[in-house]
């Protein structure tokens, strides 16, 4: 009880000086790296460019003569036509999935929420297919976005009726109810593979296994405003989500209209999903692995998990995407399976971590 | 504060209401009147969680109408209810590992964006020291002991700033210190005008800290009054299906169950 409030507002000072230095430091490492991992990225290939000149093409591009430009015959062509829509496409899928597993932990209350395990990311596969089957082109290039968005909407408010009860989603049901959701779409998938002609079967197969190979403009334009838009109306229901941390009724309480909100924001995560999944294929863990790191450096708070998961996750996907081109000489591997690969063994350690710390998910 | 003091700024007429085939309340009338502490008492089940969830505009009647001042709760947005009455649950939640200052500092989002909001730190920083939880401001929630999170939802509750505060079984979880205490601020906030509503099963306390009492047994209500009016023995005993005392100590009603082993046993 005796205590002064003198230094409460020193204490509050610092805090916000430190949360501010946090902000910055945070955005700055993250963008520098972005731009590394955009200029590696774009560099390597059969094709090698150096760092240098992928600079000055681009700043060329920008209208600005600094820089020297690719001194290979075929460097500006490559650059440009193969792997820059390669490499944006990279980062908005990876910006996408890591946006919508942000989103999605904070709308179920459950940090294991993520499009690829519950599965809402084979919920938008299942659909893709369908059209790639069926060889559909309701609205052209958008076809597959389309279909995909669907798909995972449906899948999203499928898990999202079943698993909740009483204003949160417990781990258990929610990761049982993804074992579920994941063997019917999975029987789906089969289904469709098992109707698919030769070339369609082969399409599918590529687009579950998840890569960037033969990524173009066209469908970065199409992935483009999906993204922009998911992650600027995450960015607005961010300080909701916080409050919703506190379970239903007391958000409900504090002034949250909670149905509304969950509504709108799982439709945002299927924009997401279905933007990312779109012409990637499959690519999991990203949403999983990204903001639970944000959360280690930045803690829970929305307004900066939101924007900094955008950003990591197109980090980390560029990355993936550069290591999976490079890791064997003259193949290119699909990138959901390194994701994978790489996120499995995290979950192992969230599991692990989460068990030490607070007895484990209940 | 809106409304002068013995107004209702909160009232309740005909609420009846069912989960299945399990009618829970019965025909109830209640007003929750500013600058008054009305306790809702009975034996579990009674039905006094589910009335003031339906005080707080979580749960819809069947039958029968709450208004808050003038206006149907119903017809409230979520927002504009935020602004009015404030809860304190008896379970308190949270996915995250926010802070406990971050926790409390949510009690502040009905605000956000009004001429209010300039005075958020100030609001928090005393309502962090009205809830005794200032020393925890740095300290992460989910690693609070279970007294610690309610006076840290306390103290959210409090932040809200509304004219109308609803307690489910404020003192549940806390130490006698702590049961004073929460009380004796919600008892404050009453004299400071505001309509506080609150469910106790302690009748020692909430004859010690109410303007009013209300009687539930079966959804149904028993009696209204004053803890004088309300505190009676036959009463008590039929409506809790157990003997009960009530004696005068200092001024004060305390009531205790007639024990039969306390003698020695038969």
């Amino acid at each position: 009880m005796a205590v002064t409030t003198a230094p409460q507002t020193g204490s509050l000072r610092e805090r916000i000086a430190g949360s501010l230095a946090t902000r910055v430091g945070l955005f700055g490492v993250l963008g520098a790296l972005l731009v590394v991992v955009v200029v590696a990225g774009a560099g390597q290939g059969a094709v090698n460019i150096p760092a240098n000149e992928v600079l000055g093409s681009i700043l060329h591009k920008l209208g600005l003569d600094i820089g020297t430009l690719p001194t290979h015959p075929r460097g500006e062509d490559a650059l440009w036509n193969v792997r820059f829509p390669r490499v944006v496409l990279a980062a908005l899928a990876g910006a996408a999935l890591a946006t919508a597993g942000a989103v999605m932990q904070g709308v179920f209350g459950n940090p294991l929420a993520e499009p690829g395990v519950i599965g809402v990311a084979n919920g938008a596969a299942l659909c893709a297919a369908f059209v790639i089957v069926f060889d559909l082109a309701f609205v052209g290039n958008w076809t597959i976005a389309v279909a995909a968005f669907i798909g995972g909407l449906v899948t999203t408010f499928l898990v999202y009726l079943m698993a909740r009860e009483n204003g949160r989603t417990e781990v258990v049901t929610l990761v049982l109810t993804g074992i579920a959701i994941n063997a019917m779409t999975s029987a789906g998938l089969s289904f469709m593979l098992f109707m698919a002609d030769t070339t369609a079967r082969e399409e599918i197969v590529f687009w579950t296994l998840g890569s960037l190979n033969g990524a173009r403009w066209e469908q970065v334009w199409v992935v483009l405003p999906l993204a922009a838009f998911g992650i600027a109306a995450s960015i607005l229901m961010a300080r909701q989500l916080d409050l919703l941390a506190l379970g239903d009724r007391a958000a409900r309480h504090v002034g949250v209209d909670v149905e509304r909100l969950r509504v709108r924001a799982i439709v945002v995560v299927a924009v997401l999903t279905a933007g990312a999944v779109a012409f990637c294929g499959v690519i999991a863990f990203v949403g999983l692995v990204v903001p639970h790191l944000i959360r280690l450096i930045a803690g829970p708070g929305h307004r900066l998990l939101i924007p900094a998961s955008a950003l990591g996750g197109a980090v980390l996907l560029v990355a993936a995407d550069l290591w999976a081109r490079t890791a064997i000489v003259n193949a290119d591997l699909p990138i959901g399976m390194l994701t994978s690969l790489v996120g499995g063994p995290f979950f192992f350690w969230l599991i692990r971590r989460a068990r030490k710390t607070a007895g484990g998910w209940a | 504060m809106s409304g002068t003091n013995g107004t209702a700024a909160l009232s309740a007429r005909g609420i009846s209401l069912s989960f299945g085939s399990a009618q829970i309340l019965r025909d109830v009338d209640v007003d929750v009147r500013a600058g008054e502490v009305l306790s809702l008492v009975g034996p579990n089940g009674a039905g006094k969680s589910t009335l003031l969830g339906v005080l707080a505009g979580d749960e819809t009647p069947d039958a029968g109408v709450v208004s808050l001042g003038e206006r149907s709760l119903s017809a409230l947005p979520a927002k504009e209810l935020a602004r009015e009455r404030g809860m304190l649950l008896q379970k308190q939640l949270l996915s995250f590992g926010f802070r406990v200052r971050e926790v409390v500092e949510m009690g502040r989002a009905p605000w956000h964006r009004t001429d209010r909001a300039d005075f958020d730190d100030a609001v928090i920083a005393e309502s962090m020291k009205r809830a005794d939880v200032t020393h925890l401001a740095e300290r992460y929630f989910p690693t609070l002991s279970g007294g610690e999170q309610a006076r840290t939802a306390f103290a959210r509750l409090l932040a809200q700033e509304t004219p109308i505060l609803m307690l489910d079984e404020p003192t549940a979880a806390l130490d006698i210190h702590h049961q004073e205490q929460v009380l004796e601020v919600a008892r404050d906030a009453a004299d400071a005008g505001a309509a506080v509503v609150v469910v106790l099963h302690d009748l020692s306390l909430a004859a010690a800290y109410s303007d009013q009492i209300c009687v539930l047994s079966r959804g149904q209500v028993r009696a209204v009054g004053t803890p004088a009016e309300v505190l009676q023995p036959e009463l008590l005993s039929e409506v809790y299906d157990h003997p009960v005392r009530v004696l005068e100590h200092d001024d004060q009603l305390i009531v205790v169950p007639v024990r039969r082993t306390a003698r020695g046993g038969k």
